[in-house]
């Protein structure tokens, strides 16, 4: 009996030890970036997330960035080398490190591989995304409140959903306010080009613009807006410092929550892709009510505009949906029927209109 | 006083040690640069040069690496020699690419031994087109063929983006800029060796640049051709005393760069990516050049140049896994070489002697 306790007490020692050793070993984090930390935008909040990430898991965690990541086959060789240097978890931070990441994960059935912004997914790779559009949603309101010319200037990306659902949240809020607003927009095909973005915006300003939008990372839009006295909305970090008087808000994405959730799920051994039989289901897609996306304060605005925005930030968290019907485009013909909404599936494939006060032809 | 005096032999010895040289400066240089930037020095030349060596398939990585720039400075080399300054092999590159891709995506059913021989055609077919433009419209209109071929880059650029985002979009890419992926018989296969299986991510298109390189070496010193190019590189004149034509040697040399252009765009893309995208190249066409200046002009020593500068690149990416170096460094690493290069080049050609001034003039010394 003396033996068995004193066998028992051994291997409870032995085991607390070894969880102990196992406890001791980090989790390896990876992240690709696409540009570098320094372009105050998209890189820039992936970074402030990873800093997240390490102050929320101190030891636990050991993080390794590779930033300049090309979209195509280097991608691929880069994120084998991080699997292949025992990270166990690997996010990608770039619509087209998809299908490179898709390859790769195939090879390594062990590391679990996280991407965002894209919708393929496998056994071992799931994908993650934040609902910028609701951001955009405030900002048309505010721009419509803010606007004298009655010109609202949009800097777009590439016409892709992600863009079309921002361009026509924008729209919807706008008229909401002002069903007088017409949005011009500058297609800039490019996610990150300073001197385009600035061309884009001069145009935009010339043309009467008195408030500006974008979809592009850089502040050069609001460097322009600051300049001409304008206003406008920063996107993706908080870019104050760049216009502090020209700066209605930013819409800041805060990846932290999402990432430091997927990690502890990795601890625990419940990390899943949320693959099932509705695949856009699977795709962790959450916005303004979970703080994936937060809006900076509110300023240089007068009180009843802020008030506005206050109150349709509230609708938002609430759980509105933005396109509930009708919905009509720019030539009047209804794409959204009243009563129908479009929802996390539909927002992909059926989004692909101008919604109701954006001028021109869509692209393509 | 420092002066320069064309030396009228270059011993061979000088020729084979100024690469080699200029490579050992880079490192002394980047070393410095590494300590100064606050990393060890040692350390960090191990992560650019030899980390990314050091298991088996990170040697496979390294000839997928190197593939595009050895078939690509493969065929600049002839110009070069020539004097044509094609600077388009990237905009070269990207037409070669989507002509291949227009048979792949255009006949998806073709069988692969229909369908292989006829991408590489296309591919360098579209690069050959593609450096047609600046060759014509130097001996035509006496352009300069170094401006025409870098801007008809920036147009191949917008011109493919047009594409993948128009006409060749893949319907179920939810809008995004990607054409549907290329049939199986339209990818170039790994390796796979009978008993041992794949070697890491080498394909068979490494193969065919090796064999590219060896076959420009070949054409170069034992052709006819080989021998106008280097004729009217060397010797204009005397080139055209023998009868040969400036014009057709452009011509000649445009078409050779630009189809090897292409064709390491088809390789690309059917190795390693499987379907058209905006951003297909990301400079190799540019990072050619070094290539073939590092190589000194020779097919054969691209393939050994090919594999440092590809190193380097590998080496930048290591870094930053392992140190959290910025990728900026690989550029200006990139930088440092060339620079050295074309300094060491400058003590190749040139005797370089230095004296005091008064001194030249008592002994009326007509160098100085």
């Amino acid at each position: 009996m003396k033996h068995l306790l004193k066998g028992i007490a051994v291997g409870l020692a032995a085991l607390a030890v070894s969880t102990g050793a196992a406890m001791a070993e980090p989790l390896k984090v990876g992240f690709l970036y696409l540009g570098t930390p320094g372009d105050h935008g998209w890189t820039y909040a992936h970074e402030l997330a990873r800093q997240k990430v390490e102050a929320h898991f101190g030891d636990k965690v050991e993080t390794t960035f590779v930033e300049n990541v090309p979209e195509g086959p280097d991608a691929a060789r880069v994120t084998r080398e991080l699997a292949n240097t025992g990270h166990d978890i690997i996010f990608g931070t770039s619509f087209g490190f998809m299908d490179p990441m898709l390859k790769v994960s195939k090879d390594f059935p062990e590391v679990k591989f996280e991407h965002i912004t894209g919708y393929k997914r496998s056994a071992n790779m799931a994908t993650g995304n934040i609902r910028f559009y609701e951001g955009r949603y405030v900002q048309g309101i505010v721009a419509g409140m803010m606007t004298k010319t009655n010109k609202i200037g949009y800097i777009a990306p590439f016409p892709i959903p992600e863009a079309y659902q921002g361009l026509n949240a924008f729209a919807i809020g706008m008229r909401e306010a002002n069903p007088d607003a017409e949005i011009m927009v500058i297609w800039a095909n490019t996610w990150e080009d300073p001197v385009k973005e600035a061309d884009a915006a001069k145009v935009l300003v010339a043309q009467g613009a008195d408030v500006m939008a974008q979809h592009t990372d850089t502040p050069a839009m609001l460097q322009i807006a600051e300049k001409a006295g304008l206003h406008g909305f920063g996107q993706a970090s908080d870019m104050k410092k760049f216009a502090p008087n020209a700066q209605l808000f930013s819409s800041v994405n805060d990846w932290s929550h999402y990432y430091i959730e997927k990690i502890q799920q990795v601890m625990d051994g419940t990390w899943s892709t949320g693959e099932g039989p509705d695949h856009w289901a699977g795709n962790t897609w959450k916005g303004m009510a979970d703080d994936y996306l937060v809006l900076s304060a509110f300023e240089n605005m007068p009180a009843d505009v802020k008030a506005a925005a206050e109150k349709a930030a509230a609708k938002i968290e609430g759980g509105y949906n933005i396109f509930t019907g009708p919905i009509k485009d720019n030539k009047g013909n209804v794409v959204v029927k009243a009563g129908e909404a479009l929802n996390d599936g539909t927002l992909w494939s059926d989004i692909f209109f101008y919604a109701e006060g954006i001028q021109g032809e869509m692209p393509g | 006083m420092i002066s320069l005096t064309p030396r009228k032999e270059i011993p061979l010895t000088l020729t084979l040690m100024t690469p080699l040289v200029a490579i050992a400066l880079t490192l002394v240089v980047g070393a410095a640069i590494f300590g100064i930037l606050g990393y060890d020095p040692l350390a960090a030349l191990y992560q650019f040069f030899i980390a990314p060596v050091s298991r088996p398939y990170q040697v496979a990585d390294l000839f997928v690496k190197a593939c595009p720039l050895i078939i690509i400075a493969s065929g600049l080399v002839f110009a070069y020699r020539a004097n044509v300054w094609n600077i388009g092999a990237e905009g070269q590159l990207i037409l070669g690419a989507m002509a291949a891709g227009f048979v792949a995506l255009t006949w998806p059913n073709l069988p692969g031994p229909v369908m292989m021989p006829a991408m590489i055609i296309a591919g360098m077919l579209g690069g050959l087109a593609w450096g047609m433009i600046p060759a014509l419209l130097k001996t035509r209109f006496n352009t300069n063929e170094i401006l025409v071929s870098l801007m008809l880059t920036y147009v191949a650029v917008l011109f493919i983006d047009w594409t993948v985002r128009g006409p060749w979009r893949d319907p179920m890419s939810f809008g995004f800029p990607l054409t549907p992926m290329y049939a199986d018989a339209a990818l170039i296969s790994r390796v796979e060796l009978p008993g041992i299986g794949r070697l890491g991510q080498l394909h068979w298109g490494v193969a065919g640049a090796l064999i590219f390189a060896l076959a420009a070496w070949f054409m170069l010193s034992r052709s006819i051709l080989g021998f106008q190019v280097k004729v009217m590189g060397d010797a204009p004149r005397a080139g055209r005393f023998a009868g040969f034509s400036p014009a057709m040697v452009t011509i000649m040399v445009m078409g050779i760069s630009g189809g090897a252009a292409g064709l390491a765009g088809m390789v690309e893309v059917s190795a390693n990516i499987g379907q058209l995208q905006p951003d297909i190249s990301f400079g190799y066409g540019f990072t050619a050049i070094i290539v073939a200046f590092l190589a000194r002009l020779n097919p054969l020593a691209v393939i050994i140049a090919g594999l440092v500068v590809a190193l380097a690149e590998l080496g930048g990416d290591s870094a930053q896994i392992a140190l959290a170096m910025p990728k900026v460094v690989t550029g200006v690493f990139k930088g440092i070489l060339l620079f050295m290069l074309l300094a060491g080049e400058t003590f190749n050609r040139y005797h370089v002697t230095f004296s005091l001034p008064h001194r030249a003039r008592m002994q009326g010394d007509s160098d100085a």
